[in-house]
């Protein structure tokens, strides 16, 4: 037998090698799109650390900001900055976690299926409705008439976190047996205490992570406290909420305006802190979620 | 014992089903307070953006929505060019964004080895957690001389006889836009997409490749059908956000409002970007103005939302009915 034989049914037609090299070329394309995606995060992260960590000091955070800081001049900080930050983005988790909760709580616990979907929706809108649709929103509800204040950033900053609390909120407390519920509920617990002793405790862990993810997320906001909190901000350290104050975001914002190669060199340390900040909370978080959902689907 | 009832009415009170108790009433009325605030939360921010736009709206009416002049020392203004530079980066970035994260969602489900799958996906969603104004100080700075001396005088070159490719002098361009925007909605298409793929059942695929396709035919004929509605939701998704991004689009667009021209390679402006810019130094009819431009942006922000949401609740409606 000699191997002609079987060479027509070896060589692939045309057809086939069209389909094949179709096939061939597409999945390069696929893994050439993922080379890509991680690619740019890469170029990004790295371009930041290589010019952030050079002009990385502890005088950043330490010192006052020295405004058109000429070359040679003491070199300045931005303390007003971080301390901004830290007031607005807490004053923003005091007001949106646990507004967000009873949000949740009432959806899961409470609502008809009606309602429910209704307030999902309102939720979805809610994160939908731009970032500085948001900040001309609170500038036209507080600092018409109050001025700017680090009252009215945090408060533009909880209205974008409320719907994203709210959102992982009701999806942790739905993870929750429906069992240990009625459990409870048989053994003559009231539905209030029901709710807060036994499933709130079960779901903290999974709120909380969706808490910080929501950090994560608004602490590199600057639209909204653009126009809200920091305009004519002290180039001290202030903590008083009263008073407008600067913030991270929007240092970095002004400082990549300016002309200035010592302000870009401080625009990069505050943006390399910042996005640290961000990445080590939202992978942690990211982490622990999935550690909770595991082990809630576990127990149920 | 003598005043036991054989009957035990007189003893038990009367079981009524719903017997509620103050604390269950407490817990309800202000969870239910707070659900019905968000509800009203969405009220008062179109309020508040009507409210503040009101003098603009009566002076210009809807012939702010055509002209193209913007000039605060004869008090005139029209957001024509802003709204064309709006539209125009957001559909450039779809454009760019939904094959490059089709593709990524594609290899994360179909393709990628196990142990690649985890990691990617997770820096692929770390993509979508960086802020706003690193991304932008970082297109300024880094990415728009590289587009400016490496990439736009070549497609320049190669394809100058269309409009959009006309000749560049800066960095800060609507195309550096459109690629920041790219950039910042690829994670949020992908990451959709991905759960999407993962949601067409296994019996599909293994059918469509066990009668001989190649995996690009099984892709096409089965898995983009099967999550066709839910792609078009996850590309208005990406739209929305690219409509309403502010800063980074600010710092790279070049900060001109003038009469719109074809070039994708000259300065440019959008809705959201110049309300962040011109709003520190604008007073009466001119902040009305940018209030203006803010209710045209909720409006497109409320349209893109309530479409995708329509198109999600319509397929799952569907495949709910098919399985």
């Amino acid at each position: 037998m000699s191997a002609a034989d079987f060479s027509a049914l070896q060589r692939p037609n045309d057809r086939l090698r069209r389909r094949r090299v179709a096939n061939r070329g597409m999945e390069i394309l696929a893994w050439l799109a993922a080379a890509i995606a991680v690619g740019i995060l890469g170029i990004v992260v790295w371009s930041v650390a290589k010019r952030g960590a050079a002009a990385l000091n502890l005088g950043l955070i330490t010192k006052s900001q020295v405004q058109f800081a000429l070359p040679g001049a003491a070199e300045g900080g931005l303390a007003n900055a971080f301390a901004g930050s830290l007031v607005v983005v807490g004053l923003a988790t005091l007001i949106a976690l646990p507004v967000g909760i009873l949000v949740a709580i009432y959806v899961n616990e409470f609502a008809p299926p009606s309602i429910r979907s209704f307030v999902g929706l309102t939720l979805d809108v809610l994160n939908g409705i731009p970032a500085i649709v948001i900040g001309i929103f609170v500038f036209g509800l507080l600092v018409v008439g109050h001025g700017y204040s680090g009252y009215a950033g945090g408060f533009a900053l909880a209205v974008l976190m409320l719907p994203l609390v709210a959102r992982t909120s009701i999806e942790v407390l739905l993870l929750v047996p429906g069992s240990l519920r009625e459990a409870s509920l048989g053994l003559g617990v009231p539905r209030w205490r029901t709710t807060l002793g036994i499933v709130l405790p079960q779901a903290i862990g999974g709120i909380i992570t969706g808490a910080v993810l929501a950090v994560a997320r608004v602490a590199g906001e600057t639209a909204p406290l653009l126009l809200t909190c920091a305009v004519g901000v002290s180039n001290n350290a202030d903590f008083n909420p009263t008073h407008p104050l600067q913030t991270v975001p929007t240092a970095i914002f002004e400082l990549s305006e300016s002309a200035l190669p010592a302000d870009h060199a401080r625009a990069w340390a505050a943006a390399f802190v910042l996005l640290m900040f961000i990445l080590v909370t939202s992978l942690t978080a990211r982490w622990l979620a999935e550690r909770t959902r595991r082990k809630l689907r576990r127990a149920a | 014992m003598s005043t036991y009832d054989a009957t035990g009415n007189a003893t038990r009170r009367p079981f009524s089903g719903r017997r509620v108790r103050p604390g269950d009433l407490i817990l309800q009325v202000v969870a239910g307070l707070a659900a019905l605030g968000s509800v009203v939360l969405v009220g008062l921010i179109a309020y508040k953006v009507i409210e503040g736009s009101r003098l603009s709206l009566s002076t210009f009416g809807l012939s702010f929505l055509t002209t193209t002049t913007w000039d605060p020392v004869h008090n005139q203004f029209g957001a024509a060019s802003l709204i064309f530079g709006t539209v125009v980066t957001s559909i450039g970035a779809l454009i760019l964004a939904t094959p490059l994260a089709l593709g990524v969602a594609l290899f994360l489900t179909e393709l990628a080895p196990s142990w690649i799958r985890g990691p990617v996906t997770a820096l692929v969603e770390t993509l979508a957690a960086v802020p706003s104004v690193v991304i932008g100080l970082w297109g300024i700075i880094v990415l728009g001389p590289v587009l400016r001396d490496d990439v736009m005088p070549k497609l320049h070159s190669g394809l100058g006889f269309i409009p959009i490719f006309g000749p560049s002098s800066t960095g800060a361009t609507i195309f550096t836009a459109i690629v920041v925007l790219t950039i910042m909605i690829l994670p949020i298409i992908s990451s959709i997409s991905r759960e999407l793929f993962l949601g067409v059942p296994s019996e599909l695929k293994e059918a469509a490749l066990g009668l001989g396709t190649t995996r690009w035919e099984m892709v096409r004929g089965v898995i983009f059908p099967y999550a066709r509605g839910g792609i078009a939701a996850a590309m208005i998704l990406g739209l929305g956000r690219a409509l309403g991004e502010a800063i980074a689009v600010a710092q790279v667009i070049g900060a001109f409002n003038g009469p719109i021209h074809a070039n994708f390679f000259g300065p440019g402006n959008t809705l959201a970007a110049w309300i962040a810019t011109e709003f520190s130094n604008a007073a009466g009819l001119e902040l009305s103005s940018l209030f203006y431009c803010a209710l045209i942006l909720l409006v497109f922000s409320l349209l893109v939302n309530l479409l995708a949401q329509w198109i999600v609740r319509r397929v799952a409606k569907k495949q709910g009915l098919a399985q």
